[in-house]
């Protein structure tokens, strides 16, 4: 009697313990046919599609060859690492699709690009419709202007014409301003960075508005970098920058945000941020010289994605 | 699809301050009216001088009126609105171009004459068609009456030829109402950049093309309704345009 | 005047400006002229039969094209064309469209509408006498529209329909909006990225008068030909 229920208990177990296995074993084989979103969309089409800016300078730009590099355009390429050991794939091409602020986002919607990487401020209300991975950069959005122009503040910008590109945060911040402090400004949307700041170097405009990193980039690589000043008046405080990727899809975000962290955690992450900030960069050899900031470097030790700018000053 | 649909976005206060989304739409369509009225009127004008040119008996007008018409018809209106915007401050001398760089609604300016002027060669060669199809034995009569040819072309040619023309030169005034978009390149803030603009600021694409294309839409509508009011208003009665 | 202008930057560029931005623009035109007049002559026969239903879609479908500016039904189909993909073929996500397939997507759809309206003069140009004939011979619409109407509408109307193809050529310019890479818009991105406006639009306004130019009068010795043969 005592062996049977003894018996009878270990068989329980024994066949409790089997329909575990064979539950975890299902749950194996359907998690690999159960891609979703953008990782399933890339294991069926073996191409993954990065979006490209033409000259938000390091970030993603191109070079003489017409070939797009770049600060994020490396980070994203060791994306596509991830994925392509994640997917387990032998191959995985990558193609390179040209896109500007303003279109940027509804082509990540419709399918166009699967990530962009570029200079893309993460933000709430853009979170509403995309999501972000590890955040990659802070800057603050400031202006710039020639210095015979002798414009330091604001509100020097009174009643003149101001370029700003269009779709970016940029342009929304100056427009804001323009109506919050009653400034009378004439705005000039420019299609890309580049044409902002030729607005300014032709004396279109007395100052573009753009994120400060993207300014010290232009009056760089411009023919006469003395000629220009950025404002120490700043439009917002600094805001993160990350790569963009559709929303509602964690499985590929996941995958994104490990790569990213692993990088940034890494010594390579930082030899990766010498390469484009404290060296010579192509096509022009210019070197930008800027040192990590102090809070960009806590965002590399702990990497986050969030949208708050007080985060990162609370970090 | 996951497009988030939300056609309460056009209630919603627009970030430029200047009321909603629908009040920036409206803006852009005033603007878009604007420009085309000028634009026409500057086609009319230069128009009509050099499709009478080009039926001038004498060889050198003829070929102006050529020239003009071919050089204005070869080139895209986008690469011509570039040339007035871009190229042309530059070659002017440096106090001048400086001037006109930073002349207030220098993207109005600039697009009403540059859509102008392509359109008067359109303009140019309608007013020859209509010219050219009257019985030459108008002009002959003229003649034989002791008009001169100016006053031939006053008082006999052009007022039939105009009626004439009435009907293609409606579908040219409604090319240059849709011409107006392609100002949105060199900063004119039309209809089309007032949508594009809201789909930027408030990221619902379908709805703010969707309110262009409306808006668009009755445009056309209402030109076509008036011009035909116009046509009944000037048509002669018994001749070929009349009832 | 032109001191300080460098015109070696046109030089510099001309592989990229040629290479990829002429052979967009030309494959663009060559491309949706073929799609558009296919599409376009189907439309007229739509309008022309006597089904209301296939008329009243023609029309509608006309009348809406020719209404809107060609930048916004581009900024539409751009957007639009991989969830209308998505639609018409069942996925489960919208099917990815490049910058090319999207521009000839668009530029098929609205140029069909003009053609349709020149092939549609074209068949009513047709004198009775022969669809008439025709049906008097016994064959069918499909071969009347095939053999004898189709063919004598378009060499009537060839000159006109190489006009808007020359039309459509210089419409193309237009795909600048999206930042996609035609002739103008390698040859803007060449300007922005040197700083050479000047240099750089002088040249791509020459080469489309150019090419227009020629084009428009071998059109115009075509229309004499033709002329003079009938």
């Amino acid at each position: 009697m005592l062996n049977c229920s003894i018996g009878e208990n270990s068989m329980k177990r024994l066949r409790v313990m089997g329909l575990a296995l064979a539950a975890s074993f299902c749950a194996a084989q359907a998690d690999a046919e159960e891609l979703s979103g953008t990782l399933r969309k890339i294991k069926e089409t073996g191409v993954i599609n990065i979006g490209y800016r033409d000259s938000s300078i390091p970030f993603s730009y191109l070079d003489d060859n017409q070939k797009p590099i770049g600060f994020a355009i490396d980070i994203c390429l060791k994306i596509v690492d991830a994925v392509k050991k994640e997917l387990k794939l032998d191959k995985l091409t990558v193609e390179f699709n040209p896109v500007t602020s303003s279109t940027r986002i509804p082509l990540l919607a419709n399918g166009t690009i699967d990530l962009e990487c570029g200079s893309t401020t993460n933000n709430p209300e853009r979170l509403k419709q995309v999501a972000f991975t590890n955040t990659h950069f802070l800057t603050a959005t400031r202006f710039i202007s020639k210095k015979s122009s002798k414009l330091s503040s604001i509100e020097d910008l009174k009643g003149k014409s101001v370029a700003s590109t269009s779709g970016t945060t940029n342009i929304r911040q100056l427009t804001e301003a323009n109506a919050a402090r009653n400034l009378g400004i004439n705005i000039i949307p420019a299609k890309e960075h580049a044409e902002s700041f030729l607005m300014v170097e032709t004396d279109r405009a007395v100052a573009a508005v753009l994120d400060d990193i993207l300014l010290a980039s232009f009056a760089a690589g411009s023919k006469d970098p003395d000629a220009y000043v950025i404002s120490t008046d700043a439009f917002s405080k600094p805001e993160p920058y990350g790569i963009m990727l559709r929303k509602d899809d964690p499985a590929f975000k996941k995958v994104a945000d490990d790569a990213t962290s692993a990088l940034y955690r890494s010594a390579e992450g930082q030899k990766l941020y010498d390469r484009w900030f404290m060296q010579k960069i192509p096509p022009k050899g210019l070197n930008l010289n800027v040192p990590i900031g102090a809070e960009l470097k806590k965002a590399f030790a702990k990497p986050t994605d969030s949208p708050d700018p007080d985060f990162y000053k609370s970090m | 699809m996951n497009y988030h649909w939300n056609w309460r976005v056009f209630w919603e206060p627009a970030p430029s301050g200047t009321g909603t989304y629908l009040d920036m739409l409206l803006s852009g369509l005033v603007l878009t009216i604007e420009t085309a009225l000028c634009a026409w009127i500057i086609a009319l004008a230069f128009g009509a001088v050099i499709g009478v040119l080009r039926t001038l008996p004498s060889k050198t007008a003829s070929l102006v009126g050529f020239a003009y018409v071919e050089f204005f018809r070869n080139m895209p209106l986008l690469v011509q609105l570039f040339l007035w915007y871009f190229v042309l401050p530059e070659l002017l001398p440096r106090a001048s171009g400086l001037w006109l760089k930073q002349l207030p609604g220098a993207p109005f300016y600039t697009a009403a004459i540059g859509i102008g002027l392509f359109m008067s060669a359109r303009v140019a060669e309608q007013t020859r068609a209509g010219i050219s199809s009257l019985p030459r034995g108008q002009k002959l009569a003229a003649t034989a009456l002791g008009l001169t040819t100016a006053q031939t072309y006053r008082y006999v040619l052009l007022p039939m030829a105009f009626r004439i023309i009435l009907p293609p030169l409606t579908s040219e005034f409604l090319s240059t109402i849709k011409n107006t978009s392609v100002a949105l390149t060199i900063g004119l803030i039309e209809l089309t950049a007032e949508a594009r603009a809201m789909q930027e600021f408030s990221f619902q694409v379908f709805e703010a093309f969707t309110a262009a294309t409306v808006l668009y839409l009755l445009i056309n509508i209402v030109v076509v309704i008036v011009m035909r009011f116009v046509e009944r208003g000037v048509a002669v009665p018994g001749y070929i345009t009349g009832k | 005047m032109f001191a300080n202008f460098d015109f070696d930057v046109i030089r510099r560029s001309l592989t990229y400006l040629f290479f990829d931005g002429m052979t967009f623009t030309l494959t663009l035109t060559s491309l949706a002229t073929c799609g558009g007049i296919i599409f376009g002559t189907l439309l007229a026969m739509m309008r022309l039969s006597g089904f209301w239903l296939l008329s009243r879609f023609a029309g509608l479908y006309v009348d809406l094209m020719r209404s809107l500016p060609l930048v916004l039904v581009i900024f539409w189909f751009y957007f639009l064309v991989p969830y209308i993909g998505q639609w018409l073929t069942g996925a489960s996500r919208p099917i990815r469209v490049g910058a090319f397939a999207s521009s000839l997507v668009t530029f098929t759809l609205f140029e069909a509408a003009y053609f349709s309206e020149i092939m549609r003069a074209g068949i009513q140009s047709i004198s009775r006498g022969q669809p008439a004939a025709a049906q008097a011979l016994g064959l069918t619409y499909g071969q009347t529209m095939r053999y004898v109407v189709l063919p004598q509408a378009f060499r009537n109307m060839l000159p006109v329909l190489l006009t808007q193809t020359i039309v459509l050529f210089q419409d193309t310019s237009l795909v600048y909006v999206l930042s996609i890479p035609d002739f103008l818009g390698a040859a803007s991105k060449v300007a922005q990225r040197d700083g050479r406006l000047v240099e750089m639009y002088l040249f791509a306004a020459l080469v489309y008068f150019v090419i227009s130019c020629v084009a428009s009068f071998g059109v115009r010795r075509l229309q004499a030909r033709l002329a003079f043969a009938r």
